[in-house]
């Protein structure tokens, strides 16, 4: 395609380096701080690898990751990354559109939205084993924004094979919701007709709504959203104003009608 | 126990103060040219702003502990206590200093705004101007003036200052973590120290 969103910044999007988008990370089942899920996350074994596809689907079951998605067509995309934490990284994946895979497991007429579950492997995930929040992390979208062209899986960063603690084997990217939506590490998405949980909408809905859009407008209870600082510019690094949609308007259309300061 | 505060105390009056301030205030541009050189990880600006809240908090349980030590533990530790007080002072402002200039980059609204709509920030910002009249009389000058029963009246805000340190800290994290609850127990259980009597008085402590 058209790399979606690069499209009209391409010039201004300056992607982070590979050492910066493995060394800060939040994963909370490898821990809480920023270092923690790449310090912890090299003992999960990513290969095998199943995702089970279940719900309104046509093709439902459980399958080997390579069976799942060896025949999609992987491209690079150039996203921003923006974490509800008001920092931000921009990251050059590989990945297959999420509509594509969708398309291939076939999804069945009265499905609304996608629910996604990521691993829970406690003898290789100190944070599941100090629960430091209620596992498995589970997340979920509307299926009109799973479908659209900007949403995709991605299974590598820089053309080499995804770091564990990037979401390794495949996770979701969503450029325009905060980063805590980009669910890492799938083992199982379920197409359903109801609004799916997602882990810190439970925590607390009043600081994490279901759609989390990035909104320079609506702040996070605690801190602004208005600006946010993109890692790598080191100890001077200025912030920058945050874009509605993390720069991505092409999807504004998605939420015409709504009122995105409650449904937020 | 004399065995062992005998002679820390006994080294304790030959260390001059200034030896804590130079101690403490070295690290300061240490920590500064360690995140400009990549020793604090790849998003510099927060690890050095927390390296030094954190620091901040650690002055002041220290402050708040050299009573206690003295009344229950016999350890004297006295003299050194102005100069944890001001250190912790100085890491404070230098802790708000990284706020304003390099995380908010001198985004002067959103920083007002934040000051008074974000509770945590409300609350770290009343501990630091709290501290202000604490440091500015922190001379012999001020103790003279003030008579010392006032001065120590108005010293024991550093109480109230801790916690809302300790609390500004828990607020920060996203979730309920330990080591910011740690930091709060501490100055909580150092508060209550202060309500239980020494060993001399209650005449309990025994023969050593």
């Amino acid at each position: 395609g058209a790399l979606g969103g690069t499209v009209h910044a391409q010039e201004t999007l300056e992607p982070n380096t590979l050492e910066e988008i493995r060394s800060y990370n939040n994963f909370y089942e490898f821990g809480t701080g920023k270092s923690d899920p790449a310090a912890n996350a090299g003992d999960m074994v990513t290969d095998p690898w199943e995702v089970t596809v279940d719900g309104l689907v046509d093709n439902p079951g459980t399958y080997a990751l390579q069976d799942l998605i060896g025949d999609l067509t992987v491209e690079e995309r150039i996203y921003r990354f923006r974490c509800v934490e008001a920092w931000a990284m921009v990251i050059p994946w590989n990945g297959f559109e999420l509509a594509d895979l969708l398309n291939k497991v076939g999804v069945k007429e009265g499905a609304t939205h996608v629910a996604f579950e990521t691993a829970v492997i406690p003898e290789v995930m100190p944070g599941v084993r100090r629960r430091v929040i209620d596992f498995p992390y589970v997340e979920g979208l509307r299926l009109d924004e799973a479908m659209h062209p900007l949403t995709m899986m991605a299974t590598g960063i820089y053309g080499e094979p995804m770091a564990n603690q990037n979401g390794a084997p495949m996770r979701l990217v969503v450029p325009w919701k905060y980063g805590f939506k980009s669910i890492k590490s799938i083992v199982r998405i379920t197409l359903t007709d109801e609004q799916p949980p997602a882990t810190w909408n439970i925590i607390n809905p009043r600081e994490y709504g279901f759609y989390s859009n990035v909104n320079p407008q609506v702040d996070h209870p605690r801190w602004s959203q208005a600006s946010h600082r993109v890692i790598g510019g080191g100890l001077f690094s200025a912030r920058e104003d945050t874009l509605m949609f993390n720069g991505y308007p092409e999807v504004a259309s998605l939420y015409d009608g709504m009122d995105l300061t409650v449904d937020y | 126990m004399t065995a062992i505060v005998d002679p820390i105390n006994r080294f304790a009056r030959k260390v001059p103060t200034w030896v804590v301030y130079i101690g403490y205030l070295l690290p300061i541009p240490f920590f500064f040219y360690l995140a400009a050189t990549g020793g604090m990880g790849v998003e510099p600006i927060n690890a050095l702003e927390r390296e030094m809240g954190e620091i901040a908090l650690q002055l002041l349980i220290i402050g708040l502990a050299i009573t206690p030590l003295r009344k229950h533990a016999g350890l004297n530790l006295l003299k050194f206590r102005r100069a944890i007080g001001v250190l912790a002072f100085v890491y404070v402002g230098v802790h708000l200093g990284i706020w304003v200039v390099l995380d908010m980059s001198l985004r002067w609204e959103q920083m007002w705004g934040d000051i008074w709509k974000r509770p945590y920030i409300t609350i770290g910002m009343i501990a630091f101007l709290a501290m202000i009249p604490l440091a500015a009389t922190s001379n012999n000058y001020s103790v003279r003036k003030m008579g010392a029963t006032a001065w120590r009246k108005m010293h024991k805000l550093v109480y109230p200052i801790a916690a809302l340190g300790a609390v500004h800290f828990i607020m920060v994290q996203k979730v309920w973590e330990a080591e910011p609850l740690i930091y709060l127990a501490v100055i909580l259980g150092l508060v209550g120290l202060r309500y239980i009597p020494s060993q001399k008085a209650t005449g309990v402590a025994s023969k050593g």
